[in-house]
């Protein structure tokens, strides 16, 4: 069963974001849109189906929270959004784990200068 | 453990993190400030770091690469935005191109660094990065996307196998 959201429920919820991300084209549009250059025409543009089609497409991505049409200038764009603050999560993550690792060198380092007497 | 505290912020790209050392401001310094020191921390022990350039004063450069197991390697760059010895560095740290130069596409990352004495001969430095821009935050999102994709759609495939035809 399917019931449709109001455009505005942006909350991420995991069943209306993998029944998004279940079709292939989905998953190619919340691909292209990463970089959110392109609007539902130039989109559509890409695969062989009709325009109507594809903003459908556009629009369940758009319920599930994947991507939002923002405006630049005259022109309103596709561009993807939660996958992308997960995406901005775990890079946080990373590079926690990267300076963690550095601070621990560094503190070996240390500890190895004072032994051979460089330092006091 | 050095690291005593981490600070997330999601909405301002902003990544801090403190570590305090058994040892003065000035002895923290030249782990910055000595490129052979600074080359024993700053890439990982599979990928040590060679600085080909270091002028840690303000406007100055610090050209460096990585050098991978096959000998492949990753270059990147620093750029000294301000310096006060032995207390705050603030630089821009981004990647090079296979020829060492400066790659202009992928982000820039801003970055300060504080040391400061708190007693007992102990040093507390902390590290504040923030993305530069949006636009440089999409790019690193870019890259990373595709992973982050690949395990969405696997969980689909794991979903619909176990959906009784």
């Amino acid at each position: 069963m399917t019931v449709a959201a109001p455009a505005t429920a942006l909350a991420p919820d995991p069943d209306r974001i993998f029944a998004a991300l279940a079709d292939g084209t989905r998953r190619d549009i919340v691909w292209r849109a990463m970089t959110g250059e392109e609007g539902v025409v130039e989109l559509a543009a890409h695969y062989p189906m009709s325009f109507a089609a594809v903003q459908k497409h556009v629009a369940v991505l758009e319920r599930a929270g994947l991507v939002t049409k923002e405006r630049i200038g005259r022109r309103k764009v596709v561009r993807s959004n939660v996958e992308a603050i997960r995406a901005a999560q775990r890079m946080l993550d990373r590079y926690e784990q990267l300076w963690r690792e550095r601070i621990t060198r560094m503190e070996q380092l240390l500890e190895e200068m004072k032994e051979t007497e460089r330092w006091p | 453990m050095a690291v005593t505290a981490i600070r997330k912020d999601l909405d301002a790209r902003t990544l801090g993190i403190d570590a305090e050392f058994e040892a003065t401001p000035e002895r923290v310094w030249q782990l910055w400030a000595d490129p052979r020191q600074l080359e024993r921390w700053w890439g990982p022990p599979m990928w040590p770091a060679t600085f080909t350039t270091h002028s840690l004063t303000p406007g100055g450069e610090m050209n460096y690469h990585m050098t991978g197991p096959d000998g492949e390697k990753a270059h990147g760059w620093w750029e000294i935005v301000s310096v006060e010895p032995p207390n705050r560095i603030s630089f821009r740290d981004g990647f090079g191109n296979p020829d060492g130069t400066r790659n202009t596409k992928l982000p820039v990352t801003e970055a300060e660094v504080v040391i400061k004495a708190i007693g007992g001969g102990k040093t507390r430095m902390s590290v504040t990065s923030v993305y530069s821009t949006r636009e440089a935050l999409e790019e690193v999102l870019a890259m990373g996307m595709e992973e982050g994709l690949t395990a969405a759609v696997g969980q689909i495939d794991g979903i619909l196998a176990e959906v009784p035809a």
